[in-house]
């Protein structure tokens, strides 16, 4: 049961990570880029522009959510399995969410970089 | 790539090791929270590392979102993972901790990993036109960021 509930929680970091990273991701986007802007019109229309993007604002609610889950997760597991299963699915979960929602062209070269980097991760944080 | 933009990625990387590192110390002083005894989180937030670790990660988390505004979330996400890399050489070089076999075929994992990621183009997609702001570039010399010149533009490097 114990076990179920670890994987439960694991399984809900990753979900909303992935969500989180994902809404981030796009509302940066449609900021633009940040330097550019900052030179441009200075820092405080650059910070305005992004709290009031509803996509920033969801995925930081997502984010929240990952790291509460996180927090339930490591009352419940161990740490040695929960942060790094986390991390590492997460990082496959982004990749594939990217492609998807993001449009980005995920290319064999980046898909072996994030398969490395998650089976590094699982074994560092180990 | 400029060299501000690696300065961006190098903060998220140094950001989220020392801000994670932090926050565990100071939680460990602090020991365990729970949804029963509240309170325990307000003496968790008073715990000077704890502070720190928040400020750190705050930081972590505004570089991160400079960087995905000009870049792909499967090009920033790999710099993220290099914090464990740095963690584990501090581990190593600094605390003098034993760093086992398994480790340090993930730093190289990771390490090779981010390689493959950077020798790529950092954006794959058409980017969204920026909201609106749009202003006439005339006059807004003066209005400039004070770190705005060290930026070299793209292949005008000396």
């Amino acid at each position: 049961m114990r076990t179920l509930y670890t994987w439960g929680a694991i399984l809900a970091i990753v979900l909303a990570s992935v969500v989180g990273d994902i809404l981030l991701s796009r509302a940066m986007k449609e900021v633009g880029d940040v330097g550019k802007l900052w030179k441009r019109s200075g820092l405080i229309p650059v910070v305005k522009s992004t709290l009031g993007n509803p996509n920033f604002l969801l995925g930081l609610i997502a984010t929240a959510m990952a790291f509460f889950s996180m927090l339930f997760g490591l009352s419940w597991g161990d740490v040695s399995l929960v942060a790094p299963a986390a991390a590492s699915l997460t990082f496959i979960g982004n990749a594939v969410a990217a492609r998807i929602f993001l449009h980005e062209k995920v290319d064999q070269r980046r898909w072996i970089a994030v398969s490395l980097v998650a089976v590094g991760v699982a074994l560092l944080a180990g | 790539m400029t060299f501000d933009k690696y300065l961006v990625l190098g903060g998220v990387t140094v950001f989220a090791a020392s801000g994670d590192s932090m926050l565990s110390h100071g939680m460990q002083e602090t020991g365990g929270i729970s949804l029963r005894h509240l309170t325990l989180v307000i003496a968790a937030l008073l715990n000077p590392w704890v502070a720190i670790g928040i400020l750190l990660l705050l930081g972590f988390f505004a570089t991160y979102m400079i960087a995905l505004s000009w870049a792909d979330l499967t090009y920033v996400m790999p710099a993220t993972s290099m914090g464990y890399v740095l963690l584990a050489l501090i581990a190593r070089f600094v605390l003098h901790e034993h760093v086992s076999a398994l480790r340090w075929l993930g730093i190289a994992l990771i390490t090779g990993g981010v390689g493959f990621v950077a020798g790529g183009p950092e954006l794959t997609t058409h980017r969204a036109a920026p909201i609106k702001s749009e202003q006439p570039p005339s006059g807004s010399d003066s209005q400039e960021a004070p770190g705005a010149a060290n930026a070299t533009p793209r292949g005008v490097k000396p």
